[in-house]
This record gives C-alpha cells, structure tokens and sequence, in this order.
C-alpha cells in the first residue's frame, strides 16, 4: 500500500499542493483528476522524490518510498521529452531495463526478451528499428508504456498519458492498466478527462491545490465538488 | 589516363609534402584527437540543447588564464576550474530564480570574460599572447600538447564507454532518470567536466572563440544523418577528424589562419548535410516528398 501524508509541495516558491493525504491499494488503478494548474504533476513528482516536498511523507509497504526506487515506473507527460533525439524505439524501451543491468553491464538475454515483449504487448514491435521522431503521438505514448513495463515495477505512475493519443493507444493503454491490476500492481493516472473513460478507474482523487474527494465516481463526481473545482476556474475565465 | 595519373601524384604530394615537418605531424595528431574528443563531449551537448553552453564556458575560462599565468601554473588547470564554475553560476542562476537559460548564459559569459580582461590589466599578465589564445594556431602545436589532448581524449573516451546508458537515459529523459534513482547531479558535473576539458585541450588548435565550431558542428552534421546516438558520436569523429586535417592542410598551403580555415570546413560539411542528407536533407526531403505524393 502507498500512503501518503499531510504532504505539501511548493512549486517555484508558491505552494502547488497542500496537505494532502490518501492511500493507493495494490490491484487497483486509480485516476488523479483536477483542472490545469491544480498540481497534479507537482503531486506526483513530490511523491516521487523528483522534486523536495515541504512537509509530510511518503511510504510504501510502511517505509519510506525514497528507498525503493527500484520499484517505481514513472512515465512523464510526453511533452517534457525531445522527441528529435537520436535513439530508435527499442533502445527506448530497454531504458527500462536499466535498474535491473546495473552500472557497467550490458543487458542480458532475459532484459532483451522483456524488451520484446513489452514491444509485442503495446504493438510496436514492427517499429522498434524506427527513430522515434518518426512516431505519432499515441505511438510515442506506447513506447513509454512499454518502456514501464520493462522496469517490471511494482507502482505505475502516469502523467497526462491519455493527452494527445488515439483511440487505439487509448484502448491499448486501458488494457494494459487492467492486466497490471490483475497482477497486483499499484496505478496512478493523471488526467483530466470527465468523460466516459472515468468508469475504467476503480478509484478517483480529485486534486484542486488540496484534496477535494476520493472515492468511487459516484462519490467524487458530484455537482457540488465539480462546482468547488471547476467553477472557480470558469468565474475566473469569465 | 596518364593525365589522372598526374593528378593523383599532385594530389598525394600536396598531401604527404608537409609531412616531413614533425609540426605538421603534431597538427595532423591533434585533429584526430580533437575530432574525436569535440563530437562525443559535443552530441552530449546538442541532445541537451546546451550548445550554447560551449560559448559561456570558452569565454569564461580567460580569468582562470589569467590567474594562473599570474601563479605561474598550468593554464590548462586555470582554464578547468574557471569553466566549471561559470557553468555552476549558470545552473544555479536558472535554478533559484526565474531567470531563463539563455539570458543567464550571456550575462555569465560577458561577465567573466569582462573579469578576464581586468584581470589581465591588473595582474599585469598583458604578456599573455591573447590573440593565440582568441584564435589558436594548429601549426603551433607541440608534442606535449599532443599528449596532453590524449590524455583528456582517453579519459572522456573510457568513461563514456562505462556510463554510456546512463548518460542516456539522463540526456534523453532527465526526469524519468532522477525517478529511477540514477545520480543525476552528480552526471551533469561529469558532462560539464568533460565539457570544458574539451574546451580546454581545443584552445590552442582553434582559440576560444572557435571551439564552439568543433564541439557542435561535427556532432550536429552527424545529427541530420545518423538514428541512433553512438552513431552520432562516430559519425561526428569522422567528420571532426576530417574537418581538422582538411583545414590544417589549407592553412599550410595556402597561408590561411587555421581555426577559421577549420571552422569553414565544419560549416561546409554541414551545409551539405543540411542539403543532402538521405533522410533530413533539404533537397534529398523535397524530392522524395514529390515522388511520394
């Protein structure tokens, strides 16, 4: 179980997220939802170490997450990354592998069959000799998906996969957070989508600076927590 | 027939005439090292979109010139820490404040380079040969200094060899990298180590005003061709290696300054690589895009 507590995180000197706290339970995957500039990405990459956290703390199975990195695939918007750079989709997705190779190593035979299957898994096995500048967005999405799944982590952490993709990644995606779920892994999802997707979580945190609600759709997808959320957004655009 | 013959025996003796001078054979070395050494240190640069950090740190080395010429140590040495630390100001500059990259880079540059020059005057090291040092000069260069680049070549070799897919998971995903635990403070110190001893070992072939050429435009010729980042790194040697021997070999003959005569030959190769490049050229792309409706 990851728990998360009382956990603030600033943001350039602002405070993006406070006093957070919530539970993410293995064999489930849960959405993080909230509007643009509510502090998902800070959230999750407080939770991850990526950047200092101002108060609070973090575990997984009761110690401190900071000591099990090992464990942790994270896929980062796909924005942050320069998709000109020089590597083909397979050297991509072996990336992952590298925790498990270890400083000064190749990767080993077993590294290279993971590789191919996660390949197999998303459908990009024909385009692993590509450059990925060649790739479409949900392409792209899908090597990083693949690339998680090389690091055959325990938790998943998601930013904004589902921006920009389509629906054959979508669906690819979804699939593949369901079978993740089977094995007992833990998911999170940044996202900001409302629609129909949200019946494939089994859980939503609603995220505005601070929690809002957690819980089932039902219980998180309310007029008056989307008013508290949302409606302070569209006063301010009015 | 008899005449390609002719042409072949000019061409071999423009080619191996000047080899008799051990000056020549010392240029000759140094191009191949600093071929070498500029496109490895200089891929790292451009898949960082850092490139311009090779002109904060070429400019920023002149107080630590001048400072140690002061001491009487090496100026190598000098060079080093005083580009190392400019890169410093520049990270830390960018991280506490909003200050963005570009503009803390020029005014790190032009301070230290405006540091350099009052510091010439007031540590009277004025008998520091300063144009040598602004443009260099590869037929001056000694066989220490071959051995020296060797070195630097040999270390930023190996240790690229050994980190080699650590260094790419952090230049290509920085985020992810610091997620999965890799050091990844501790790797941009080595690049910028390795960096600014590239600066520093093509001071004397090219001059700081120049080296920005060597480092970013055999790698970035190798850019437009190659898919993968090793072959960036070879490619990129073949065509530092080229560039410097092509350039040393006009200014011997023709009397030219060798870093610009090497500089114009990067560019040169690197314009043909933007015009005809198999898969990003720009004449090479337009046709195939009319064949291929």
């Amino acid at each position: 179980m990851l728990e998360v507590r009382n956990l603030a995180v600033s943001y350039r000197e602002t405070e993006a997220v406070r006093n957070v706290s919530f539970c993410l339970q293995p064999g489930e995957v849960t959405a993080l939802l909230g509007p643009n500039g509510a502090g998902k990405s800070t959230l999750v990459q407080g939770i991850l170490g990526l950047i200092p956290i101002d108060r609070g703390s973090v575990k997984w199975q009761h110690r401190s997450l900071k000591d099990q990195l090992k464990k942790i695939a994270y896929v980062p918007q796909r924005t942050q990354i320069d998709w000109d750079y020089p590597i083909t989709v397979q050297n991509v997705v072996m990336m992952g592998r590298i925790r498990a190779t270890g400083w000064f190593r190749s990767p080993s035979r077993r590294s290279r069959e993971i590789v191919n299957t996660a390949l197999q898994r998303v459908e990009m096995w024909e385009y692993r000799q590509r450059q990925i500048r060649e790739l479409s967005g949900g392409q792209q999405q899908r090597v990083f998906l693949a690339r998680a799944l090389a690091q055959e982590a325990d938790l998943f952490f998601f930013d904004e996969p589902f921006a920009g993709v389509d629906r054959k990644t979508e669906e690819i995606l979804f699939n593949v957070f369901d079978e993740l779920k089977e094995k007992g892994k833990t998911i999170l999802v940044i996202s900001h989508d409302l629609g129909e997707t949200l019946d494939r979580y089994d859980r939503l945190l609603l995220l505005d600076k601070e929690l809002i609600a957690s819980g089932s759709k039902q219980e998180v997808i309310t007029a008056e927590n989307l008013r508290k959320v949302y409606g302070r957004h569209l006063q301010s655009m009015a | 027939m008899s005449l390609s013959i002719l042409g072949v025996i000019v061409v071999g003796q423009w080619l191996v005439e000047p080899l008799q001078f051990q000056f020549v054979r010392n240029a000759l070395a140094i191009s191949v090292l600093l071929g070498i050494l500029c496109a490895i240190v200089g891929t790292y640069l451009i898949v960082q979109e850092k490139g311009m950090m090779s002109c904060v740190i070429s400019h920023a080395i002149l107080p630590g010139i001048s400072i140690a010429f002061f001491l009487g140590i090496n100026l190598s040495i000098g060079a080093f820490i005083a580009g190392v630390i400019s890169a410093f100001f520049v990270v830390f500059i960018r991280a506490s404040s909003r200050i963005k990259i570009d503009t803390a880079m020029s005014l790190i540059l032009s301070s230290f380079l405006g540091l350099g020059i009052i510091l010439i005057t007031v540590l009277k090291t004025n008998k520091l040969d300063l144009s040598n040092l602004l443009f260099g000069d590869i037929l001056g260069v000694t066989t220490a200094d071959v051995w020296e680049t060797a070195v630097i070549t040999a270390i930023v070799l190996i240790l690229t060899k050994l980190f080699y897919k650590e260094l790419q998971f952090y230049t290509f995903d920085p985020l992810g990298a610091r997620a999965i635990g890799l050091p990844v403070n501790t790797m941009y110190f080595g690049l910028i180590c390795a960096i600014t001893l590239a600066i520093v070992a093509s001071m004397q072939t090219v001059g700081v005003l120049l080296v920005m050429a060597l480092l970013t435009g055999p790698a970035a010729t190798a850019y437009l061709i190659v898919k993968e980042l090793h072959e960036m790194m070879i490619v990129g040697s073949i065509f530092g290696i080229l560039s410097g021997a092509i350039g040393m070999y006009f200014s011997y003959h023709w009397d030219l300054p060798s870093g610009p005569a090497i500089v114009m030959v990067i560019f040169a190769l690197f314009l043909l690589a933007l015009l005809l490049s198999p898969s990003q050229g720009i004449l090479t792309r337009s046709r195939r895009r009319s064949t291929n409706p």
